[in-house]
């Protein structure tokens, strides 16, 4: 069993609105796995389905090998994207109290309570009251609710959104640290950026269907345009630029250089072979930058959300 | 089950470790104590205060019937003119003139009695002067006109219709009023424990959608877990609540009494004088024997047992359905138009449990509304104490419960659904359509 869980063509509607239509996702054992999609696409409600918060119209979700069960809120953790805490109650209770409906004991509870609060230098909070705190603050005891019981699902919804750049990256280590002893990560985000630094894997909802999914290395692949970004230095720039633009469909380009080099984005035809682009380019002068244009996960989105 | 212990403990910890809740809690019965206390006192300083009534008497028959009573002190004055006399009471601060012009014709003389004071006197006192002088006049008329008095006062016949049901059982009209309190106050205290931490329920959930939690919560444990959870956990806080003022409240009441020495039993001054009036007639004293008779003759097991089921059913019922409006709702200002439709049943159980059972307990309306789940609890705990049978009670049991059970399916439905949507504010329509989620 390399899937730690499966969904096999979960369809919900409420009322006439579809907000989830025959979507399936697989995601492997010990992987960060992004769950992406435009706002109201139907993240939220297939990870409520696996959740057990609502149940799917049709379709199944498989957990461990098994089909979902009641005993399998102890092996999912989840940080909803709306979430808050008692406001009147003080921190030690209150994660005390989550913990222990999580299935933990008083004082097991207490021992990781102790150890995660130590890790986090909030050992201090235990006895204020969740006012008191400040958003990050609070998001960061939400995290150690999240993860204390050492589920084998982890689900964050835009975990990082309230934490300052130094605290985000804190709760990025840490979330790299669980992965690595195990737990597999499912990662809901509108930030690019992130899905870029942790997923393994990618699927992307929009508007109720999964339009994309995979590996990020191959969606890339799938992405990329043979585009290369080149940076020459050559007798003549202008009469080399017009040479190019008739072999090849040329566009300008920018990045940092220290001189004068003809900057350009050269796109290859499916045939063209980059070793020919540069071996023709050093017969005609200095090449001083040649790399394949990569499209991110922000261009992915943006590209695959638009062609739907 | 585990989680439901644990919820029920987090409510009623949280509940009762609440500043406001502990406040009410101690203040409630002081600051109830110290109304009483102070209306007690009041109303001691002013029958204390003794009223000097000047009384003109030209006619000369009535003088001699006005005896000094504790809070009264008639001054009978003679040989005097009217505006002598008006000056002299207005003089000496006294609190009145009782004015009675000499006429030939009693009945006469009874439409020309005057009492001149300087603000308008008080009610009682007048109506007590009133009823003295017709009694004085009536017999002084039935005198002239040749009529043995003592031959009147032989022949007064006193009826008290014993009563006794087909069965046996004695009762009596004290017997409904002792009833009638039971029930009532069975009634009244459920009403208010609806009212009181139904709403309570509500706002703790709504504090939970309000504050983000709530999905974090659901996420280990089950809606309808969470929903029975907090009803219990209020409720337990809620009977502590009780608890607490009642004993707090008597403590309080000894204490006042004991060290002002204000007799709250002696407020009512007048029911008082009445009372010992009574106690010195034997056949009072024997309707006061019949009071005890009374509450011993209640169907006490029956009252307890029914008391039990009818308040835990109607309250779980009705609290079920304010668990499910802070579900439906955001803001507690957007549950007005959602508590009406409760409010109203509970009302009309109210009103029909004071004026239809005091009329008829068994009547078609009483017996009706004594079903219907919404009113029920009220209504039937009202009509218990005038013997309802067995079969009707166990009937009314089974609607209620099977209700309940309905009505907490209902609203886990809607709690399930509402406590994950925020923004807007639920129509009916939407609700139902929630359900089918």
């Amino acid at each position: 069993m390399n899937n730690l869980l499966e969904a096999h063509s979960v369809s919900k509607n409420f009322g006439d609105f579809t907000a989830l239509n025959k979507v399936s996702i697989s995601v492997p054992k010990g992987s960060i796995f992004g769950l992406l999609g435009p706002n109201g696409a139907g993240k939220t409600t297939l990870i409520r389905i696996i959740n057990q918060i609502t149940m799917p119209d049709e379709g199944q979700v498989i957990l461990d090998g098994e089909s979902l069960q009641n005993h399998h809120i102890k092996d999912i953790g989840y940080l909803p994207e709306e979430r808050g805490l008692y406001k009147s109650m003080k921190v030690g209770e209150q994660a005390m109290y989550l913990a222990r409906l999580k299935g933990l004991s008083k004082s097991e509870a207490k021992t990781r309570l102790k150890y995660w609060f130590e890790r986090l230098e909030i050992g201090d909070w235990w006895n204020k009251k969740i006012q008191e705190l400040s958003k990050g603050m609070a998001q960061k005891i939400q995290f150690v609710v999240t993860v204390l019981h050492e589920p084998k699902l982890l689900i964050f919804d835009e975990p990082f959104s309230g934490f300052d750049p130094i605290n985000a990256s804190l709760i990025k280590d840490e979330i790299l640290r669980l992965r690595d002893n195990g737990a597999t990560v499912i990662f809901s985000t509108h930030r690019m950026e992130s899905v870029e630094e942790l997923c393994d894997q990618i699927a992307l909802i929009h508007e109720s269907n999964k339009i994309l999914d995979g590996t990020l290395t191959d969606i890339k692949r799938q992405f990329k345009t043979n585009t290369f970004e080149i940076g020459i230095r050559a007798s003549d720039n202008l009469i080399l630029e017009k040479e190019l633009s008739q072999k090849f469909s040329v566009s300008p380009a920018s990045f940092k250089t220290l001189g004068d080099e003809l900057m350009l984005n050269v796109k290859l035809s499916e045939n063209d072979v980059p070793n020919d682009l540069l071996s023709y380019l050093t017969s005609k002068g200095e090449v001083s930058h040649f790399v394949e244009l990569i499209p991110s996960a922000n261009d992915i989105f943006i590209q695959a959300v638009k062609n739907h | 089950m585990n989680h439901l212990s644990l919820i029920i403990e987090r409510e009623y910890l949280t509940k009762v470790k609440n500043k406001s809740f502990i406040v009410m809690t101690i203040l409630s019965p002081i600051i109830m104590i110290a109304l009483i206390a102070i209306v007690a006192y009041l109303s001691q300083i002013n029958n204390n205060k003794e009223r000097t009534i000047s009384i003109l008497d030209e006619s000369g028959i009535l003088k001699s019937s006005f005896t000094n009573t504790e809070s009264i002190k008639y001054n009978i004055l003679d040989n005097t003119t009217l505006d002598e006399a008006k000056k002299s009471v207005n003089e000496n601060k006294e609190y009145g003139l009782l004015y009675i012009e000499n006429f030939k014709d009693i009945n006469e003389l009874g439409e020309h009695i005057k009492f001149y004071s300087e603000d308008s006197p008080s009610l009682t006192l007048m109506s007590g002067l009133e009823s003295k002088l017709e009694k004085q006049l009536t017999d002084l008329k039935l005198e002239f006109e040749g009529v043995d008095m003592e031959k009147i006062k032989a022949s007064r016949v006193r009826v008290n219709i014993a009563q006794e049901s087909f069965i046996g059982e004695k009762t009596s009209k004290i017997d409904s009023v002792v009833k009638l309190i039971f029930g009532g106050l069975a009634g009244y205290l459920l009403f208010m424990f609806i009212i009181i931490y139904g709403n309570m329920i509500m706002r703790s959930v709504i504090e939970e959608k309000t504050s983000r939690i709530i999905e974090i919560i659901i996420s280990s444990v089950k809606p309808i877990q969470l929903m029975l959870g907090k009803i219990i956990g209020t409720s337990l806080a809620g009977i502590t609540q009780f608890v607490i003022w009642i004993i707090l409240g008597g403590i309080l009441m000894t204490l006042v009494s004991f060290i002002f020495g204000i007799d709250f039993a002696q407020s009512q001054s007048a029911q008082q004088e009445v009372l010992n009036q009574a106690m010195q007639n034997p056949e009072v004293s024997m309707e006061i024997q019949n009071v005890m008779n009374a509450f011993y003759n209640l169907p006490i097991t029956n009252l307890i047992i029914a008391f039990i089921l009818f308040f835990i059913g109607g309250y779980l019922l009705y609290s079920s359905l304010y668990a499910a409006i802070g579900a439906a709702v955001d803001n507690e200002t957007d549950t007005q138009q959602f508590l009406l439709p409760i409010l109203v049943p509970l009302i009309l159980a109210v009103y029909i449990g004071i004026f239809t059972v005091i009329e008829d307990p068994h009547g078609t309306v009483s017996t009706v509304f004594s079903f219907i789940p919404l009113t029920s609890p009220v209504v039937m705990l009202m009509r218990i104490p005038f013997g309802v049978p067995i079969w009707q009670q166990v009937l009314s049991i089974g609607l209620l419960i099977g209700t309940f059970i309905f009505t907490v399916w209902f609203a886990a439905k809607i709690y399930r659904v509402g406590i994950l949507m925020y923004g807007k504010k639920p129509s009916y329509k939407e609700l139902l359509k929630w359900i089918k989620y």
